[in-house]
């Protein structure tokens, strides 16, 4: 049996029922399995190193540690259902970083314009990327590849250095707390159930599957597929968007490194294909990306915990991706036999 | 059972339709009435599927009508038609694998309430459509398809061809994949929609089952038709007869002398592959051109997968050239000088953006010891020259080339490599009739030089006049084999399993 470590409102039945279905439906339920090993490990070795690992302090500073990459890797998750994928989220999350500072300058009185404004940018390359996925052909990796690169450089022309400074009432959004839960958690946590929401409750969602899956077939039943991959793209800028404006208020001001030194292109794709979701399209959900998202912030934490090599620590996540996925393509093939 | 109304729901008139000026189909009369089952019935490449696809708006046709229901219609697109109540259940089915039951039927067309899909009243609308087919106990509307047999993932495409309402129901050789128990569950289900009215078209080459299921039958070939009959005033001799009978005027090279046949190159006994392949013994010996016949999902294809070690054989033993060997990939084949010329040319015979060059030296250079030991055939200019590749430099891309002269530089792969067993799978499909013959030379001319071939044809002239013997394939399994003087009908006979008319011929 799994246990999803999620924070379930109201806690009815059904509602854990369907998450426990969903999870299982998208083949996501091996990774909890892993989640849960991992987690032992790294408990094991930095308990014996004479650290300590499952601490209220520990635990919650690592969930803050996946708010980033959580937000990205969900909107991730949407694109890469749809069949396609987003390089471009790193340099939009400095574009949104930036922007949000500039505009706010300290200004609590900005702070609804500045984060309108990354929004509508977010929309912008979100509709970008869509559209010449869907409509110019041009393969997903290129298309954004290419949107990312203009984002680098117009962002390298302007910026060499932090710019602006954030509303200290921002702030919140990195520091604060809710009793004792961390905003960015809630933030995280709301963005999950949202996706998760989205994907299995509505049309949008239910095509978003089709089109992935097979887009003649999803095309032929009158789904307007290109409407479709365009609102997925939209939605994984959105989520680059809303992660920019996390690490701003941790940050405290814009620098257009805050992106691309975080690794949220290529990470956010790995959290999703740990998690189980097909690369292909049209398999897999945000529960199983959730997972890889938390299994990367616990070798994270843990090796930050034994003070370790950091290079080991790259292949210990090399090797966990590309055995997670060598799984599933097991399995895959077992099931189609 | 009440009459049917004379009506037909359906009328298709005059229907021609050709692709790059070769007709696919010209002038085809075709009706069916509410409650009619229609058998379509014709060989490989008579026209089916595309006359399928006209009305499914797939295609357009270049003259004709389509009358539904009273009235004259057009359909631009496959949704159009479904949304106007023609529905087609494709061999390849277009169900979703990992979404449920429920999801597929209303894809595109979710209950909703705002944005978000009423889950509960999709799944109550699968169930009643599930329950009207008796079917509601094996399959729940909240199962992920993929965890369905395909029978039931059969099933579950007639409750989504329901669910828009069809007055017409096309079923493109729907048994092709069903055990005999699951077919007559099917037939109970067609059935029940007939009861009800629904015009029902039933593509199949099976005889049986339009002798069990269909009222009228109309036959196809060669794009055109030769006529509709009453199932119940017709016999399967007379349905074999107008399917194949055709003049026998193509022109084929000689066959082989009996002096010419020497000893076996290839032979297998009791070769099996798990659930496709049973009890294979076949020989083919040098200078000689075996035939496989057997209607589409018998086996032939498979047959020669196995053995060029794309699938291998599980069970049973092969001996090339008196040795027992096992060929476990098709790099091994490539090595014991086997060549397969696969169906599909521009898939998986040719890297059509590469040159007549690269192409025609693929199979050699990926062995290139064969070079160093001497072993290596003709210079590759000389060999077009062989195969008459007329208009097409050596540089030239392969995409560019036409059918018949892709065919020849697959060929040309196979001889650069010197291979002395080669299988042809419908070795000219697809080219024009000119090239054909050229192409059927070419094969003589390489068995006369001591090759071994295996050729897989649905063509049957093809298959007969090419011919030293025929194998004829029928589930997997040898059916039998036929000597020189074969009919069309002697192989359809075999092919379908029709043994005691087969008797009676």
């Amino acid at each position: 049996m799994t246990t999803p470590p999620v924070t379930m409102p109201g806690g009815r039945g059904s509602r854990i029922e369907a998450i426990r279905s969903s999870v299982a439906s998208t083949n996501a339920a091996p990774i909890y399995l892993v989640l849960f090993v991992v987690f032992l490990a790294a408990w094991l070795i930095v308990s014996l190193a004479g650290g300590h690992f499952v601490t209220i302090d520990n635990l919650t500073s690592m969930l803050v540690r996946s708010v980033a990459l959580g937000i990205v890797a969900a909107g991730q998750t949407v694109v890469i259902l749809a069949g396609s994928l987003d390089l471009s989220v790193a340099y939009l999350i400095s574009v949104s970083a930036l922007i949000s500072s500039l505009i706010m300058n300290g200004d609590p009185s900005r702070i609804v314009v500045a984060v309108l404004a990354v929004i509508g940018i977010g929309v912008i390359v979100g509709l970008a990327n869509g559209l010449l996925v869907t409509k110019l052909r041009v393969n997903a990796f290129i298309a954004t590849l290419g949107v990312g690169l203009i984002l680098r450089g117009l962002l390298n022309a302007a910026f060499d250095n932090f710019a602006g400074k954030v509303a200290p009432q921002f702030e919140v959004l990195g520091y604060g707390t809710l009793g004792p839960i961390p905003w960015s958690v809630i933030v995280l946590a709301a963005t999950m159930l949202g996706v998760w929401f989205l994907l299995r409750s509505t049309r949008f969602g239910h095509h978003l599957y089709a089109v992935g899956g097979n887009e003649e077939t999803a095309r032929l039943s009158g789904v307007r597929s290109h409407r479709v991959v365009i609102g997925a793209h939209i939605l994984c800028s959105l989520a680059a968007v809303l992660t920019g404006l996390f690490l701003v208020a941790r940050i405290r001001a814009g620098a257009p490194w805050i992106g691309p030194d975080g690794g949220y292109d290529l990470e956010s794709i790995a959290a999703v294909v740990v998690g189980g979701t097909a690369l292909a399209g049209g398999r897999g959900g945000v529960w199983g990306t959730f997972a890889g998202v938390l299994i990367l912030a616990i070798i994270d934490n843990a090796f930050n915990a034994l003070q370790f090599n950091s290079f080991v620590k790259d292949v210990v996540r090399g090797v966990i991706i590309v055995a997670a996925v060598a799984i599933y393509a097991q399995r895959e093939r077992r099931a189609g036999r | 059972m009440p009459d049917a109304p004379a009506t037909p729901m359906l009328e298709m008139r005059g229907i021609t339709k050709s692709f790059f000026g070769v007709p696919v189909l010209e002038d085809v009369d075709l009706d069916v009435r509410p409650g009619e089952i229609h058998a379509i019935l014709g060989e490989n490449g008579a026209g089916k599927s595309t006359l399928m696809k006209v009305l499914s708006g797939a295609h357009q046709p270049d003259a004709g009508t389509i009358v539904l229901d009273g009235q004259e219609v057009r359909f631009g697109h496959p949704s159009e038609a479904q949304n106007a109540g023609v529905s087609i259940i494709y061999q390849e089915f277009t169900l979703l694998p990992v979404r449920t039951v429920a999801q597929n039927i209303y894809l595109g067309r979710e209950p909703h309430r705002g944005p978000l899909v009423d889950t509960r009243a999709m799944e109550r609308a699968t169930a009643d459509l599930l329950r009207s087919l008796n079917v509601e106990a094996a399959i729940r509307p909240n199962k992920a398809v993929r965890s369905l047999s395909i029978a039931q993932q059969q099933t579950v495409e007639i409750a989504k061809a329901l669910s828009f309402r069809s007055k017409v129901l096309v079923m493109d050789e729907p048994t092709a994949a069903l055990s005999p128990h699951e077919v007559a569950a099917l037939f109970e289900r067609v059935r029940l929609l007939r009861e009800r009215g629904v015009a029902i078209l039933y593509i199949s080459h099976r005889l049986r089952e339009i002798f069990d299921i269909a009222q009228r039958v109309t036959i196809l070939k060669d794009g055109r038709r030769v006529g509709t009959v009453d199932v119940p005033a017709t016999t399967s001799r007379e349905l074999v007869r107008l399917m194949v009978g055709r003049d026998l005027d193509n022109y084929f090279p000689a066959r082989a002398a009996p002096a010419d046949i020497a000893e076996p190159r290839l032979t297998v006994r009791g070769g099996g592959v798990i659930g496709v392949l049973q009890d294979i013994d076949i020989e083919v010996r040098r200078g000689e051109i075996v035939g496989i016949g057997g209607l589409a999902g018998s086996g032939r294809t498979e047959l020669a997968q196995a053995l060029f070690g794309v699938r291998p054989f599980d069970s049973g033993s092969v001996e090339i050239d008196g040795k027992s060997i096992r060929v476990r990939s098709a790099r091994q084949a490539v090595r014991r000088r086997m060549g397969f010329v696969t169906e599909d040319r521009k898939m998986e015979g040719l890297v059509l953006p590469l040159s007549v060059r690269d192409n025609s030296l693929l199979a050699l250079r990926s062995l290139g010891s064969f070079l160093r030991r001497g072993r290596s055939a003709i210079p590759i200019a000389e060999l077009l020259k062989i195969l008459e590749l007329r208009g097409a430099g050596l540089d030239r891309e392969v995409r560019f080339l036409s059918g018949g002269n892709q065919q020849k530089v697959v060929l040309a792969k196979w001889l650069a490599s010197a291979a002395r067993i080669l299988i042809f799978d419908e070795p000219t499909r697809g080219i024009d009739v000119g090239a054909k013959a050229g192409i059927h030379d070419l094969m003589r001319q390489l068995a006369r030089d001591g090759a071994a071939i295996l050729m897989i044809s649905s063509e049957l002239p093809e298959l007969i006049g090419m011919s030293d013997r025929v194998v004829v394939l029928r589930n997997g399994t040898i059916a039998g084999e036929l000597s020189p003087g074969a009919t069309e009908a002697d192989i359809m006979f075999l092919a379908t399993g029709e043994q005691d008319v087969a008797g009676a011929a």
